[in-house]
């Protein structure tokens, strides 16, 4: 796995399956310098189902780290694991190592709802508050007890969400008059607004239509300046687009005939779509599988 | 009719029989007939019952006047066959009923979503399940079998010390001013919370069971508490439903006649002090109809009267909270 420093600009080199058209973004890869996230031996059950397995990934800080793979290879089940969603879940549990800036996520000291306030989640379906466009920024800072101007908050919230221009003559009107793309960047800025280190998004695109969606990306890129951006995704274009590194999954069959997703490898985005390290990593970008 | 569709196979005309009836050409505006009469029965007994409980009545409000027996708080019976010579003023029975009500909503209403959003959000899925059951079977027990464990059991064995202990402590606030005696407006109506509990409950569960989950993952994802994503969340998307919920509970407990009756003490007059006794209106016809003379008939009649017109205030007033709050969070139920 690469964790160099080294400048590598995305879309200098022609990838196997992606066209290098499809690299929108020219940046230099952030190092994944001290990581967010140091996932080590990661396996996580549902009931006695042991679903995935042995995952070992970094996430580095302020960039955004993509999750691909076929389904049931286990990409959103290891997102929801970062921000704890998975407790929620019954017969969930993990089994392995999560830090956080070196510390234990599921260490019994940590109180999942503070887990979650640091690390905020996108998912897929946009799902606005049944409120107006305003309370559902507010809606975040409200429970947190947060003693300042709610008005410039949500100024500035929608405008660091790509949102003010279009929806700043109607605040008070509910969020569900918006388009599905508005509605997901709304979702954004309602993550934001509660100001998180992290924004984990699970397949924020995938009920938008192809401008939506770009839109959507060139939020996240914007957005990777400030946060740290993990996103699973079924689209490998979209992967390849955005992100820098890319965790690549895949769904297996065990001796006793169960099912179980894990990490085939992670990379630099360019080195995973141009010169990928494992067969299978190939065969799926170049669409030969999935 | 259908004995001519043999012969519509005819080469030249086949379309003609295809567009006959088969099954009668009356048959369809004689079921839309007789299912707007049979919707029309409702209005027409509901009319009866007014036009007829009110006609009886009738002589009491003409002596006591309406809001004279509404408000007036003696109640004489006279003896006479033919006409009012009592006093009749009904405040004490609809002053009653309004305490024990209320009582029991505002211990009930929290309660019930409570154990609605457990039953659905918390509680494991095998025990969920056979809960939820023991709600639905609770809603059904007969409102006598509260009355009587209610006396015998759980006013000594629970209620009983509980005031005491109540009294004690906050005996100098005019709600809780002694003596205590067990039965009263304050037992009667946590006999009532209980006895209206399970339905709503069970209604309160119907409600926030189909309450979207991307909603409340969103909320949970935001670093809410349970309690936050109940009230921030789920609550106000079920809120139209929550306000029917308490609606029929209050329907219930201000028409309850057996527990209460056994419960509030029977007495006629009336107090600020939740360990009164007093009657309700439904309790109090329960317990005289059977012996009063004439004109107390004409009065009771005029209870039942009050008693639905109460009722039929506070159906009004919830329908407006709904339409008023429905409108202002923009609910599409409502």
């Amino acid at each position: 796995m690469s964790v160099s420093n080294t400048a590598t600009p995305r879309g200098t080199e022609s990838g196997r399956g992606i066209a290098p058209d499809t690299v929108r973004y020219n940046r230099e890869v952030p190092g994944l310098g001290d990581p967010v996230f140091d996932i080590s031996d990661l396996s996580i059950y549902y009931g006695a189902n042991k679903a995935v397995r042995d995952v070992n990934l970094k996430v580095g800080p302020r960039q955004i780290t993509a999750m691909i793979g076929p389904s049931g290879c286990g990409k959103s089940t290891v997102l929801r694991t970062l921000n704890r969603m998975n407790d929620l879940i019954p017969g969930a549990r993990v089994e392995g190592k999560v830090t956080y800036h070196g510390e234990d996520l599921y260490a019994s000291e940590v109180d999942p709802i503070e887990v979650r306030r640091r690390i905020g989640m996108v998912f897929q379906k946009p799902n606005p508050f049944p409120k107006s466009i305003y309370d559902n920024i507010a809606y975040g800072p409200r429970i947190n007890g947060l003693r300042g101007n709610m008005d410039d908050l949500v100024e500035e919230t929608l405008t660091k969400a790509a949102l003010w221009d279009e929806v700043k003559d109607k605040l008070k009107e509910s969020a569900f008059a918006l388009s599905g793309g508005q509605q997901q960047r709304l979702c954004i800025a309602r993550t934001i607004a509660v100001n998180p280190e992290v924004i984990l998004m699970d397949e924020p695109c995938s009920a938008l239509d192809p401008i939506a969606t770009l839109k959507i990306e060139d939020l996240m890129y914007e957005l990777a300046a400030e946060f740290t951006i993990v996103i699973v995704t079924h689209n490998m274009q979209q992967a390849a687009r955005v992100s820098d590194r890319t965790a690549f999954f895949t769904a297996g069959v065990d001796d006793a005939g169960d099912r179980y997703g894990s990490l085939v490898e992670f990379d630099e985005t360019a080195t995973i779509f141009s010169k990928p390290a494992d067969q299978r990593t190939e065969d799926y970008i170049s669409g030969r599988f999935g | 009719m259908s004995t001519e569709a043999p012969e519509a196979p005819a080469p030249e005309e086949p379309r003609r029989g295809t567009l006959r009836s088969s099954k009668g050409r009356m048959a369809d505006p004689l079921f839309k007939w007789a299912v707007t009469a049979c919707g029309t029965i409702v209005l027409v007994l509901l009319a009866l019952m007014v036009l007829r409980t009110t006609s009886e009545a009738w002589p009491v409000f003409a002596k006591e006047g309406f809001f004279g027996f509404l408000f007036g708080d003696e109640w004489t019976s006279g003896g006479s066959r033919s006409e009012i010579t009592g006093t009749y003023g009904a405040w004490p029975f609809i002053y009653g009923t309004l305490v024990t009500s209320t009582i029991a909503i505002v211990i009930a209403l929290p309660l019930a979503i409570m154990v609605a959003f457990y039953l659905t959000h918390l509680a494991p899925r095998r025990l969920a399940k056979p809960l939820s059951y023991t709600v639905e079977l609770l809603a059904a027990v007969p409102s006598v079998i509260f009355g009587l464990w209610g006396l015998h059991w759980f006013l000594p064995n629970v209620l009983r010390p509980f005031f005491e202990l109540l009294e004690g402590v906050l005996g100098w606030f005019f709600l809780f001013e002694g003596p205590v005696r067990g039965v009263g407006y304050l037992a009667a109506g946590i006999v009532l919370a209980i006895m209206i509990l399970p339905i709503m409950t069970a209604i309160i569960r119907e409600v926030i069971v189909v309450h979207p989950i991307d909603q409340r993952m969103a909320a949970y994802a935001l670093g809410s508490t349970r309690w936050e994503v109940l009230r921030h969340v789920v609550l106000p998307a079920s809120f139209s439903g929550i306000v029917a919920a308490a609606m029929l509970g209050l329907g219930r407990a201000l028409g309850e006649t057996i527990a209460v009756l056994m419960l509030i003490g029977g007495s006629q007059a009336w107090g600020a002090s939740l360990f009164g006794t007093g009657s309700s209106m439904a309790s109090h016809i329960a317990a005289t109809f059977g012996e009063a003379s004439p004109e107390a008939r004409t009065a009771l009649m005029a209870i039942g009267v009050a008693l639905f017109l109460v009722t039929m205030i506070v159906n009004i007033l919830a329908r407006v909270i709904v339409w008023r709050l429905g409108r202002m969070t923009g609910d599409a139920a409502v």
